[in-house]
């Protein structure tokens, strides 16, 4: 009896004008694309993109050259250089990472005891040529300049997990 | 009116049939570029993504509409690669196989009553040998190309192709024997009425059948084992590049346009309106013409493109088995129902 009863459906294509209907109904749903460059999707506040060195409200550079995070990148992508400043304090004379070594897991960010570099809301980028991947101490901390608000807002967001 | 009528006939013949080859031809193709459009948008829509909408023209986008001549234009400027171990003159004609046909069997299809390029009695016979010739194209393409994978997708395609031939023939005698002409005009008029006297009623099953084998003979989803994507790469046409490749989908969307066409003309009564005769004589854009087909042959280019949305690829051997163990009988079977309802004039449709 059942393979009548199969064998009845298979010949009206009962499965197939229930699989028509269900892409038939999806024809008409609402789209799901986003129209990427005019449309873009929410960032969090996690959000681990391109790095930035931040200073303190004051303008002093937050880096103590501790090399913390140098120590604890997975990529060895970080490259830290230091010196005692003119007032004694320590402080690095170079601060390089190579973003084609970095694999963005942010354990830099999380191992700084002073909050200084850290990782932005920034995922724009691109190199036009080779050696453009690595970003110095004062492009770094240009763009922390550049987005402190920003960086400082996220940061409070998250003060209370960190 | 008169002087372009005079002008008309004074043109010698083969000019006047360039000319109307012409003016088939170039809405054709205008139809299969934007024919891929609708596909990517459509497939696109029932994915529940938008498709092209970045390429338009004068710096609109238009929702994308000059996609297809984006795609064509770089088709054009791209090399034709031609693998060192083809044989090389096969391998170029294999294209050219394939289009030829699928433009050549527009000759004889009536687009309204009384127009057509070559009204052939034998109409029906020599659309079904061109659609059938398509098949060389794409085996010569497979076996010029020297590629494992093409050989692969020009085997399964020969095989295929012949297995839905023999149940399309089989549908299109029902066609023929209901019509009781080969004439593609004369069965358009034998099925002059309303909806409920179109053939697809009395030959729903071969109707269906017709259509289905429609969508193997050209290679469409779910029966692309020819084509393969995801098991021989691209099946026959892995080797081709730039406009040989192009030409080969110009082929098949063509194809696609003409099968849609045809069962629109043999069981959707063609340019005939839906209405009954009564009610449409002489009514703007009721009456028949050539808007109904038209819109017919939209509807089954359409429903090429839901099944390529819906359905997954047929295994080989299921392929097979529905060709042979399942059409073939079918179609055989109500052939004789057709022709006991014709010698007994059954009423409605045979009266």
């Amino acid at each position: 009896m059942k393979a009548i009863t199969n064998y009845i459906r298979s010949l009206f294509l009962f499965e197939l004008l229930k699989g028509l209907s269900v892409t038939g109904s999806y024809f008409f749903a609402r789209k799901f694309t986003l129209q990427y460059p005019e449309q873009k999707a929410p960032v969090s506040p996690r959000f681990r993109g391109l790095h930035a060195l931040r200073r303190y409200p004051n303008g002093e550079e937050r880096c103590i050259a501790c090399k913390l995070c140098e120590a604890v990148c997975p990529a060895l992508a970080i490259t830290i250089e230091a010196e005692p400043r003119d007032d004694g304090s320590r402080r690095t004379t170079r601060y390089d990472i190579d973003l084609f070594k970095c694999i963005y897991c942010g354990f830099c960010e999380e191992s700084c005891p002073v909050d200084s570099i850290v990782e932005t809301r920034i995922y724009e980028y691109h190199f036009e040529n080779r050696g453009e991947q690595i970003m110095t101490k004062q492009m770094l901390l240009d763009i922390g300049d550049k987005y402190e608000k920003q960086l400082a807002a996220d940061r409070a967001v998250q003060a209370n997990v960190r | 009116m008169d002087a372009v009528i005079e002008l008309w006939t004074a043109l010698p013949v083969v000019i006047q049939i360039m000319i109307k080859i012409v003016t088939i031809m170039l809405p054709l193709m205008i139809l299969v570029a934007y024919y891929t459009y609708a596909e990517r948008k459509i497939i696109g829509y029932m994915q529940v993504r938008m498709g092209p909408n970045r390429v338009g023209f004068f710096g609109m986008r238009l929702w994308g509409l000059g996609q297809p001549i984006a795609d064509a234009v770089k088709l054009m400027f791209k090399e034709i690669v031609v693998p060192s171990g083809a044989n090389k003159l096969l391998f170029l004609i294999a294209p050219m196989l394939s289009i030829g046909p699928a433009l050549a069997a527009w000759a004889v299809f009536p687009f309204n009553a009384g127009l057509v390029l070559a009204d052939v009695n034998a109409g029906l016979l020599y659309i079904l040998a061109m659609t059938s010739l398509g098949v060389y194209g794409v085996i010569i393409a497979g076996w010029a190309s020297n590629s494992k994978y093409a050989f692969l997708g020009a085997m399964r395609s020969a095989a295929q192709i012949v297995s839905y031939e023999i149940a399309m023939g089989f549908a299109l005698v029902g066609v023929l024997v209901a019509a009781g002409s080969l004439n593609l005009g004369d069965i358009v008029a034998a099925q002059q009425g309303s909806v409920f006297h179109w053939f697809w009623l009395p030959l729903m099953p071969l109707f269906l059948i017709y259509f289905i084998s429609g969508v193997a003979e050209t290679n469409r989803a779910p029966f692309d084992v020819a084509e393969g994507e995801s098991e021989i790469v691209a099946g026959f046409h892995v080797e081709y590049s730039g406009m040989t490749f192009a030409v080969f989908f110009l082929a098949e969307y063509a194809n696609m346009i003409l099968i849609s066409a045809l069962s629109a003309l043999m069981f959707l009564g063609g340019w005939l309106s839906p209405l009954p005769e009564a009610w449409v004589d002489g009514v703007f854009l009721l009456d028949h013409g050539f808007h109904w087909l038209l819109i017919k042959t939209f509807f089954f280019m359409f429903l090429f493109l839901w099944f390529r949305a819906t359905f997954p690829r047929y295994r080989y051997d299921q392929i097979m088995r529905l060709g042979w163990k399942v059409f073939i009988p079918i179609t055989i079977v109500w052939i004789v129902v057709v022709a006991v309802m014709k010698v007994t004039a059954m009423p409605w449709w045979f009266n």
